[in-house]
């Protein structure tokens, strides 16, 4: 029973990780209707910025915040310059562009840090909290997950920018009539989006130990949950992460060997594409012939 | 769906007649010229360099593969390399567990790559656009684990090792030259399948669903049966070419099937030209040697290569190289019918077709 606790607790923190990039993943969606799929390199590329922040002597959340700024800045320009002509453009052409953009960054990573497996210290004192049921590296990941989602959803639902930028993800044209820069709330969607996977990256980081391909198979477990949320629900996304987060350690625990991991995540995508397209919170893509 | 894939309108659409010969008359011309060359090639290079030749035609097949689903049907892939595995490992077990001839392997590597195929465009009916993609994502991300994991069958992590094939008693060429020759055999019959079939009415069917997958349904086009078919086909032929390339190397290994193969095979497709079939060819190149080359400059080099590689060919030349040569082609015929009217006979018509 302990261990199955244990499991539940650093499932939520784990799930918590997959909650934040698939919300990532949402919002691109949301706002420009493509997948990123380099949403996790770019996440990867994010956390090394702060490792090598850390590494020059610059203390932890100082580290933390600069990344931040520069993932949301860095996201805007990728948006303006790279996936804007593509936007209008096909689904093939969308796909390749992020495909793209996820192996440059890939290589840019292993250009500049290489290949190496970095060790990316916790900024958790280590410590077991509550009779070893959770670590306080995985109560960290989970409070700060929590803020995030709380700054979210309060500038989604109290600034006129993210009033601002709810119109023109749900219905560009009119946004644009009111007066809305549609072009830059998306910009700014990518920019958010960018933050909200550095935030996962570097938390992520400590349990993973920093490579290039650190996120790969975390965005398998970000696309599940956000599938199993619902592509199109921001709350959706968040319940979905966690769910699968849960899953994973317990079946991880329990039912199959770590190495089919990877596979695992393949099955819960393909299960929820089959029997319920549109996830949990999703809303049905109607389509006008 | 599709909006900038289009198919290049062949040339004789255009032209009749050329310098007294019918524009299908070049195409045979060329198409021989070219084999002729491929026969004479490997006579006059390097073992290595005639197995690096061998390596393209393999790749080729994978990624006319490919372009069958994702140029021609619009079903993004991004799990091929999933097959390939499939194909190749097939072929391994096949070989060093029940002795069987490489030739005879061929056959059951193609069809079980045919079935799965289908078994796996089933559910893809459901999944339209970039889920596709994901779902094909997860499945190359997830292949070599599982190949690790079934260790019984697949040698686990070590992977199989093969004894080369010797060409038959009587034919004086070595190893290698033989191979190079069944490869060549095999992509020219690809080719010429995958003509047929897109050029007829299987392959109309489903151009039209890629670009507009209602009106095909309305059309009285059964999209489920030639979605899936042309997932079946398309992982046949990549199927195909993973055999191929087990025979060749003489060895299979999980760490070959990566993402990163899937990955070459959508750069390859998209460079060559992704709704084309010559564009599998100059796929085949790219894949075979850019990544080497790039591999000299540093070992991030080779996924920046194909990062840049792939953004410059969406942005600047989306049909790829072969589609793009033949809208040149074409335009330029054109442009000297126009010059000389009474040659071709066609500019009435020629003003009522812009194409």
């Amino acid at each position: 029973m302990h261990q199955f606790s244990q499991q539940i607790f650093s499932g939520i923190a784990a799930g918590a990780i997959y909650a934040s990039l698939a919300l990532a993943l949402v919002m691109i969606y949301r706002a420009t209707e493509l997948v990123n799929f380099a949403q996790g390199e770019m996440a990867m590329f994010s956390t090394y910025i702060a490792w090598s922040l850390v590494n020059g002597g610059v203390p932890f959340w100082a580290a933390f915040v600069i990344t931040l700024v520069v993932s949301f800045l860095g996201g805007m320009a990728i948006e303006r310059v790279l996936v804007r002509p593509v936007e209008s453009a096909s689904v093939l052409a969308a796909v390749i562009v992020t495909l793209a953009l996820g192996l440059i960054f890939n290589s840019l990573a292993g250009w500049f840090y290489t290949y190496t497996v970095q060790d990316f210290r916790s900024p958790f004192p280590d410590r077991p909290l509550l009779g070893a049921l959770i670590t306080s590296q995985d109560l960290g990941v989970i409070g700060v997950t929590l803020v995030m989602l709380l700054l979210l959803f309060t500038f989604f639902r109290f600034t006129k920018t993210g009033l601002a930028m709810r119109a023109a993800a749900q219905n560009p044209e009119s946004a644009r009539l009111c007066g809305i820069p549609v072009g830059r709330m998306l910009a700014i969607g990518w920019g958010l989006a960018a933050t909200i996977g550095a935030t996962a990256g570097i938390m992520v980081a400590p349990v993973l130990f920093l490579d290039p391909y650190m996120m790969s198979g975390v965005l398998l477990y970000a696309f599940a949950g956000a599938l199993l949320g619902g592509i199109t629900s921001p709350v959706g996304a968040v319940i979905g992460g966690l769910i699968v987060g849960v899953t994973e350690n317990l079946v991880g625990t329990y039912l199959i060997p770590t190495q089919l991991k990877l596979t695992l995540a393949l099955v819960l995508i393909i299960l929820v594409l089959m029997f319920r397209p549109n996830g949990l919170f999703g809303t049905a893509i109607v389509r006008r012939v | 769906m599709n909006k900038d894939v289009t198919i290049a309108a062949p040339a004789q659409s255009i032209v009749d007649r050329y310098a007294g010969l019918s524009a299908d008359a070049w195409r045979w011309l060329g198409a021989l010229a070219l084999i002729a060359l491929a026969v004479v090639l490997p006579f006059g290079l390097s073992t290595y360099h005639v197995f690096e030749l061998t390596m393209v035609m393999i790749y080729a097949i994978a990624v006319l593969g490919l372009n069958i689903l994702t140029g021609y049907n619009g079903q993004i892939s991004l799990g091929h390399g999933g097959f390939f595995a499939i194909g190749a490992y097939t072929t391994a077990i096949l070989m060093s567990r029940y002795g069987v001839p490489y030739w005879a392997t061929l056959p059951p590597a193609a069809l079980i790559c045919f079935v799965l195929g289908v078994l796996f465009g089933l559910p893809a009916l459901r999944f339209e656009g970039p889920y596709l993609a994901l779902v094909t994502l997860a499945m190359a991300v997830a292949t070599p684990q599982v190949l690790k994991y079934f260790d019984t069958w697949t040698g686990g992590q070590q992977g199989i090792n093969l004894v080369k094939p010797s060409p038959p008693p009587g034919i004086p060429i070595d190893r290698d030259r033989w191979l190079y020759f069944v490869a060549l055999v095999v992509l020219l019959l690809a080719i010429r399948i995958a003509a047929n079939m897109l050029h007829g009415r299987t392959g109309r069917a489903w151009v039209a669903i890629r670009d507009h997958p209602i009106a095909a349904a309305a059309m009285g086009i059964d999209t489920a049966r030639y979605k899936t078919l042309a997932f079946g086909t398309s992982t046949l032929f990549t199927g195909v070419a993973g055999a191929l390339s087990a025979i060749v190397i003489g060895f299979v290994a999980p760490e070959s099937f990566t993402l990163f193969l899937s990955l070459s095979f959508l750069v390859g497709s998209a460079i060559g030209g992704i709704a084309t079939i010559g564009g599998a060819i100059v796929g085949g190149f790219f894949i075979q040697f850019v990544p080497n080359l790039a591999n000299d400059i540093s070992d991030a080099a080779p996924a920046a290569v194909y990062g840049v590689a792939m953004l410059l060919f969406m942005y600047a030349m989306p049909h790829g190289v072969v589609g793009t040569l033949e809208s040149l082609l074409v335009r330029s015929v054109r442009q000297i019918q126009m010059r000389r009217p009474n040659l071709g006979g066609i500019d009435e018509d020629c003003k009522g077709r812009k194409s």
